[in-house]
């Protein structure tokens, strides 16, 4: 198998004391797209950021491995180094750091020292995919976010996804607040990544980013934990019939974290 | 003369022999005399909640010559750094001490009747131009003890006049160099700029003295009439040993436009006020300063525009980080007087507090004397924000390095402003030994 494997096992968070996650399991390999599907409020997006390492977020109990070290022991910037990525679902507005500014020294921040990326070089590629998401050129020059429209944010966190190229990324309801035709630029740019190293976690309550990003693993999160999975034909079956099967089939009577069976 | 008490030793002979040997006009000696006579009986000025009593005013050393140049090659690096010396026809004027080392001013603007030149230069040939200005409509001689002691003690700095109608596209560049540790600066920056002129005037000041107390008394006045523009940007860079007092006033008349664009990076004790008449209808200032406290640092910032013509527009931005136990008073005022109809008043005080110890205080305030206005005001005094840190972090950029760009962001309004690109990287660079 090509790409790096992240591994999660039995993952418990709590956010300002309350108990979100309770043992996610989840591996995804280089190659693989998962996409993690469930209602609002089942704590897809807090294993999206607990992942990442947000401050916010305490981790009580389990693990998380790429490709055997320890994230957990790593800070954001190194696991970022390692290879992990997460475009936010609410990415920060920064003043006075310009979106290329920043870029670059994102994309330097993984190289060594004096093999800083060459100027040029830069700025063609990232022409080259502002041209690929339909950006207006002068976000470029814009401060990070600052401003920005919402599916203007979105193409941003995906114009850093297609710089930095990370082996494993997780894209956080990158679908919200996208009409039709962003949804479709969007979709473009994150599947000309695939390759068989490149390992994608898609996180969305709304089938339809999946007609364009076909996963090869769909898994359904309720009350804090994956409670199936399945291939592309279970994204097809929760778009027709919707979730209420599942909780039958689980006897679940609410889905949302802090609801027990 | 270096004098011991917070009296000083300065008497009436002193002053008008210092006046007589530079063959100053007489109004200007009578003005020195006058302001001399009233300043022991003034109050020393009142910086909303800091005491300066404390403060020294009083040691230092009045005279201090400094060497002429022929070349800006004779320049150390780091007065050079703050120009483009490959540049010909420069506009430029450096005052070294109380000595000026260098002034160049191009033959194009010479010609349409531009005056760029020290104030003493000024006085002897231009002495009615300055004198209908010097300290008549923007700083008086008497608000306290030391705009009193700055009108006695005057002793360097530049006058700039720009006739009607003309447009400068360059900027023009003064620099103040405190080479001597003990000298004191009582400078004096006068702008005039007529009738739909335009100008960009960009200043450094800079001293190294750590140990050496002295004192800077800083009076600057922009004159912007009918439909002129004014730029006025600067970076202050005293050094630890000097207590500075600064006015920096701007005088806008209809539809007139000043912005000023302020680097206040001194490292010593620092009164700082930056105050813009908005005179005549339609006039607009834009006031942004920005600062990094250290050490044991106390500063005291005040902007204020006051609104007197009808459709004015103020706009004050005021940016600080703070750092191990400094601290600091931003104090942001917008006033509009009764008839100022139809006017503006916004303003913003953000201040960074990097540490447990640093103390920052952000005071807005508008006085609002019409009804038929807009105003507003935004405060805040904080952290950096951790979840911004997560962001840059997540991207792989280490924290020292967020944390860097996070405040290089906060204090960009300011650099980004300043036109000339030396004196951008000179604070950017500031800036950055300031912080880490």
């Amino acid at each position: 198998m090509a790409g790096s494997t992240l591994e999660i096992k039995d993952l418990h968070v709590e956010i300002e004391g309350k108990q979100i996650l309770k043992g996610v399991n989840l591996t995804i390999n280089g190659g693989e797209f998962h996409a993690v599907m469930g209602p609002n409020g089942t704590g897809k997006s807090t294993l999206a950021s607990a992942i990442m390492g947000h401050p916010k977020y305490e981790i009580t109990g389990g693990s998380i491995h790429l490709d055997g070290k320890d994230v957990l022991e790593m800070e954001v910037d190194e696991r970022a180094q390692a290879g992990l990525f997460l475009a936010m679902q609410y990415p920060s507005e920064i003043s006075g750091v310009t979106n290329s500014d920043f870029l670059r020294s994102s994309i330097n921040s993984r190289r060594e020292e004096g093999d800083e990326i060459n100027l040029m070089k830069f700025i063609k590629e990232m022409d080259g995919n502002m041209d690929e998401l339909e950006m207006d050129k002068n976000m470029a020059q814009r401060y990070l976010n600052e401003g920005f429209s919402g599916g203007e944010k979105k193409r941003n966190e995906i114009l850093q996804l297609m710089m930095l190229k990370p082996e494993i990324a997780i894209l956080d309801e990158i679908d919200s607040g996208l009409d039709i035709d962003a949804l479709k630029v969007v979709s473009k740019g994150i599947n000309k990544m695939r390759d068989e190293a490149f390992g994608c976690l898609i996180i969305t309550h709304y089938q339809r980013l999946l007609d364009y990003i076909t996963p090869d693993k769909v898994h359904v999160m309720m009350q804090g934990r994956v409670v199936k999975s399945g291939g592309p034909e279970l994204a097809k079956r929760l778009e027709e019939e919707g979730y209420d099967w599942i909780k039958q089939e689980l006897g679940i009577e609410d889905e949302t974290v802090g609801q027990e069976a | 003369m270096t004098v011991e008490t917070q009296q000083l030793p300065f008497d009436k002979q002193y002053v008008s022999q210092f006046s007589e040997k530079r063959n100053e006009p007489k109004w200007m000696t009578d003005l020195r005399v006058n302001a001399l006579e009233q300043a022991d009986a003034l109050p020393m000025p009142k910086p909303d909640k800091t005491k300066i009593d404390k403060w020294n005013f009083s040691r230092f050393k009045h005279e201090a010559q400094g060497q002429t140049i022929s070349s800006l090659e004779e320049l150390p690096q780091k007065i050079q750094s703050f120009l483009d010396i490959e540049k010909k026809d420069q506009n430029l004027v450096i005052q070294r001490n109380h000595t000026v080392a260098y002034s160049s001013l191009s033959q194009d603007l010479k010609d349409k009747g531009v005056v760029f030149t020290d104030i003493f230069t000024a006085l002897s040939e231009h002495s009615e131009l300055v004198q209908k200005y010097y300290m008549t409509d923007g700083v008086m001689v008497d608000e306290n003890r030391l705009t009193a002691l700055h009108a006695a003690l005057m002793n360097g700095g530049v006058f700039v006049y720009v006739p009607k109608n003309v447009v400068i596209e360059e900027p023009i560049q003064s620099i103040f160099w405190q080479e001597d540790d003990e000298a004191a600066l009582y400078n004096h920056i006068l702008v005039v700029a007529e009738e739909g002129s335009s100008v960009t005037y960009v200043e450094n000041y800079i001293s190294d003295n750590e140990a050496e107390e002295t004192v800077a008394n800083i009076v600057t006045e922009v004159i912007a009439k009918g439909n002129a523009k004014v730029s006025f940007g600067a970076v202050d860079n005293f050094a630890k040993g000097t207590t500075t007092y600064v006015n920096r006033r701007g005088v806008a008349e209809r539809d007139a436009q000043i912005q000023w664009a302020l680097g206040q990076m001194n490292d010593g004790n620092t009164v700082s006020e930056n105050v813009t008449y908005l005179m005549g209808d339609g006039a607009h200032a834009n006031a942004k300063t920005v600062t990094v406290g250290r050490g044991e640092q106390k500063q005291n910032f005040t902007a204020k525009i006051v609104h007197y013509g009808k459709d004015t527009d103020g706009y004050i931005l005021q940016h600080g980080v703070m750092k191990e136990s400094a601290s600091s008073i931003f104090n942001g005022i917008g006033k509009i007087e009764n008839g100022a109809s139809k006017s503006n008043a916004e303003q913003e005080s953000r201040v960074l507090m990097l540490s447990d110890k640093a103390r920052g205080d952000a005071n807005p305030i508008l006085l609002i004397e019409e009804d038929d206005v807009t105003a507003g005001h935004a405060a805040s005094v904080g952290r950096v924000d951790p979840v911004q840190l997560y962001y840059l972090m997540s991207r792989g950029i280490p924290q020292h390095e967020a944390e860097r760009l996070v405040i290089h962001g906060f204090l960009a309004p300011v650099v980004n402003q300043l036109p000339i690109e030396a004196v951008k990287n000179q604070l950017r660079d500031v800036i950055e030994r300031k912080v880490y």
